[in-house]
C-alpha cells in the first residue's frame, strides 16, 4: 500500500428524505480544519435518489468538492447498496481520511465499508485532530470507563476512518458564495440484486424530542425516591421545554421507558444544558452525558461523583430545590408573559 | 432453522469501580457478565425458535473463563455453544475480531448451515457496534443493525421481516436469509430461565476451539497483528468549566442557579405565547 496515493479528507453526507443530517454538517466543519492542517481538499460524498441539488449546501458548509451518486436504488439507506457506492468512491479516489456521523446508518455503513477496505475504524469519536508530519488521524473517544480518553490511530492502513458523535463538532456558518466542484459518479446497481427491501419508514412523533437531539435535558436518578417524586422531573422539563431522561436504575424500576435512558447502555447525549437530579454519577451514566455543555447536578451526597463532571452543583434535597426552580420559572413566565423556551 | 448468536463476556460496568489515582478501571472490582445486549440476542433467538423450530448455537471469543457466558446463554435457552480461545486471538480490534468469528462461523456452518446470525447492538466494554456488520460482510450476508422487532420469520421462503430503529423513528425491512441482525435492548424482555435450562447449563461443557480448529486462517489477520487500530495515548479530558458548588440556603442556591441559566439567553427565552 503506497500511502502517497491517498490524499484528502472526506465526509459522508447522510441525508434522509432529501434533508442533510446535522452531524454531517458538523463533520464538514471539523473536516475543514483537518484538511487545512494537512493542506488537502475537503470533500463531501452523498448518495441517494434525486439528491444532486444538495451538493451546493455541502459546499456552502465547507467542502471543496462533492462526490454525488444519484440512483433510484439508493432512495432509502441500505447497507448493501450504499456500501457499494462508498467502496467504489474510496477505491477510485483514495481519500486518506473518511469521517461518518455516529448515527445508526452512519455506524452501519462505516462498519461494513471498513471490513471491505480492510482498514481501521474508530467508533463514536468525540475529538479529532491530525498529526501533520505523520499524516495520522488522531481520533479520540472516551476509553472504557473513567474520566479518560483514548486516542486511536491507524498507522498501516488507508483510508483512516472514524464515526463521530453528533453534537460534538461545530458546523461552520454556511457561505453560499463558496466555490466547489461537483463530481457525479455512476455505479451499476440493480434492485433485483438487493437482498433487503425497505418497506416503510415511520417518523416517530410520539416522542416529543429525540433525546440525542435535545438542547435541554432534565435527567432523574434513583435518588428521586419513587415514581411519584419522579413526576417533579417531568414537571421541571415541561416548564422549561426540556426532554426527560433517566438513569439505568430508573428505567429498570419502570419509571421511564428504555428509549429515555441516558448512559452507556442507553442514549449518549450532548445537550446545551443537562440537569442531573438525584443521580450519583455512576460511570455508565457519566459516559452518556459528560459531553454536555453545561451540567447542573443536584444531589444530597456532597461526595457523589456526579459533582466531578458537573459545571455547577447543588448539594441539597431535590424535593425542595426542584419545586423552587419550577416556581421561579413559572413566575418568570407570568411576569413576562408567554413561555420559556429554547430558540 | 439454525441461528447462531455471537456473545461476549464483559466486566459489569454497573458495578465496576474506578481507581481514583490512576483514573482507570479496577477490573478486579467488576464481575464478568454476559454482555447485556447479547442476552437479548439469545432471548430473541429463543423466541424465534419457539415459532420456527430448529436450534440455536452460541459463539464467543475470549479467555477460557468466558465459558461462563456460554453457560449463561444455555440457561436462557441456547442448544450448544462454542468458545474460541487462543493467545493468537488476543488484542484483536473489531476488524480482527470479525475475521476470527467469521472463520468460526464457517466451521460451524460445515456441520449445520446457518440461517441467521444475531449479535447484540454493541458490547458495553468496547462500545463500538462494529463487529456484527463486519461478520456479515465477511460471510457476504446482509447486516441489519439496530433491530427492535423481529416481526415475522418465514423459514420456507427464507425471508424475515424486521423493525429497525432510526435516528428519529423506525423502518420495516424485509431481508433474505441468511442474514445478520444486531439487536437493541427493547427488542424483548429476558424471561426467567426454566429449571431444565438451569440444570442443562450447570452440566454443559462448551465446545472449545483454538486457532488450529479453524480452517484456511491467515494468521496475520488475527489478534493484535491483524488489528489496524491501536491506542496511541490515554489522557484526561479537559474538565467542564468549573465544578463549582453553589452555596447558601436552598433559596439562595436556586436564585444563583436561575441567574446562571438565564445568562444563557439563547437557551431560555421568554416568548409571548
Amino acid at each position: 500500500m503506497n500511502f502517497d496515493d491517498y490524499c484528502g479528507v472526506w465526509v459522508f453526507i447522510e441525508q434522509n428524505d432529501g434533508k442533510i443530517e446535522g452531524v454531517s454538517l458538523e463533520l464538514l466543519g471539523a473536516g475543514r480544519s483537518l484538511a487545512d492542517k494537512l493542506q488537502v481538499p475537503l470533500s463531501g460524498f452523498i448518495l441517494g435518489d434525486g439528491i444532486r441539488s444538495l451538493a451546493s449546501q455541502v459546499i456552502a458548509y465547507g467542502a471543496d468538492q462533492v462526490y454525488v451518486i444519484d440512483h433510484p436504488v439508493l432512495k432509502h439507506y441500505r447497507t448493501e447498496s450504499y456500501m457499494k457506492g462508498v467502496i467504489h468512491l474510496a477505491q477510485n479516489y483514495k481519500p486518506e481520511i473518511i469521517l461518518y456521523g455516529a448515527t445508526p446508518n452512519g455506524k452501519d455503513l462505516a462498519s461494513a465499508v471498513a471490513t471491505d477496505l480492510n482498514t481501521g475504524l474508530t467508533a463514536d469519536t468525540t475529538m479529532l485532530d491530525v498529526d501533520v508530519d505523520k499524516r495520522l488521524l488522531e481520533a479520540s473517544r472516551p476509553a472504557f470507563g473513567g474520566n479518560i480518553m483514548a486516542t486511536i490511530l491507524c498507522k498501516k492502513h488507508r483510508p483512516q476512518m472514524a464515526t463521530v458523535r453528533p453534537k460534538v463538532m461545530k458546523a461552520l456558518a454556511p457561505d453560499s458564495g463558496r466555490n466547489g466542484k461537483v463530481i457525479e459518479e455512476n455505479i451499476s446497481l440493480k434492485e433485483e440484486e438487493m437482498r433487503t427491501k425497505v418497506l416503510q419508514i415511520v417518523n416517530d412523533v410520539t416522542k416529543k424530542t429525540n433525546l440525542a437531539d435535545a438542547h435541554v435535558i432534565v435527567c432523574g436518578g434513583k435518588g428521586m425516591g419513587d415514581l411519584q417524586n419522579f413526576q417533579l422531573i417531568h414537571e421541571l422539563a415541561e416548564t422549561i421545554g426540556a426532554s426527560v431522561g433517566g438513569t439505568r436504575d430508573v428505567v429498570e424500576a419502570g419509571w421511564l421507558p428504555h428509549e429515555q435512558q441516558v448512559g452507556q447502555t442507553g442514549e449518549t447525549v450532548t445537550p446545551k444544558i443537562y440537569f442531573a437530579i438525584g443521580i450519583s454519577g455512576a460511570i455508565q451514566h457519566v459516559v452518556g452525558m459528560k459531553n454536555s455543555e453545561l451540567i447542573i447536578a443536584i444531589n444530597k451526597d456532597p461526595n457523589a461523583p456526579i459533582f466531578d463532571v458537573a459545571t455547577y452543583g447543588i448539594v441539597g434535597d431535590a424535593m425542595e430545590i426542584v419545586p423552587a426552580l419550577i416556581e421561579q420559572f413559572k413566575s418568570l413566565r407570568t411576569e413576562k408573559g408567554g413561555e420559556v423556551s429554547y430558540v | 432453522m439454525h441461528i447462531v448468536v455471537c456473545v461476549k463476556q464483559v466486566p459489569d460496568t454497573k458495578i465496576i469501580k474506578i481507581n481514583p489515582k490512576t483514573n482507570t478501571l479496577d477490573r478486579r472490582s467488576a464481575p464478568a457478565i454476559l454482555n447485556p445486549y447479547d442476552a437479548h440476542a439469545v432471548q430473541e433467538a429463543v423466541k424465534i425458535r419457539a415459532k420456527t423450530g430448529g436450534s440455536i448455537s452460541v459463539l464467543s471469543m475470549g479467555p477460557p473463563q468466558a465459558t461462563a457466558v456460554i453457560k449463561k446463554s444455555i440457561e436462557i435457552g441456547a442448544d450448544r455453544g462454542y468458545l474460541l480461545t487462543d493467545r493468537a486471538f488476543a488484542g484483536a480490534d473489531t476488524l480482527a475480531t470479525s475475521y476470527a468469528l467469521s472463520k468460526a462461523l464457517e466451521r460451524i456452518e460445515k456441520d449445520l448451515p446457518v440461517d441467521m446470525v444475531i449479535c447484540g447492538k454493541h458490547a458495553i466494554d468496547g462500545d463500538t457496534g462494529q463487529v456484527g456488520p463486519g461478520i456479515a460482510r465477511r460471510m457476504d450476508i446482509p447486516p441489519i443493525t439496530s433491530v427492535i422487532e423481529v416481526t415475522e420469520v418465514n423459514p420456507q421462503e427464507k425471508t424475515v421481516l424486521l423493525k429497525r430503529k432510526l435516528t428519529s423513528g423506525y423502518e420495516f425491512i424485509k431481508s433474505e436469509m441468511p442474514c445478520l441482525l444486531t439487536v437493541e435492548k427493547e427488542i424483548n424482555e429476558i424471561d426467567y430461565s426454566p429449571m431444565p435450562n438451569m440444570i442443562k447449563a450447570a452440566r454443559y461443557e462448551p465446545i472449545i476451539w483454538t486457532v488450529n480448529d479453524l480452517e484456511n486462517v491467515e494468521r496475520t489477520k488475527l489478534g493484535l497483528k491483524g488489528s489496524p487500530t491501536i491506542v496511541g495515548k490515554m489522557f484526561t479530558p479537559p474538565r467542564p468549566e468549573g465544578g463549582k458548588k453553589l452555596e447558601g440556603t436552598t433559596s439562595q442556591q436556586v436564585s444563583q442557579l436561575m441567574e446562571i441559566l438565564l445568562e444563557k439567553k439563547d437557551l431560555f427565552t421568554i416568548s409571548k405565547a
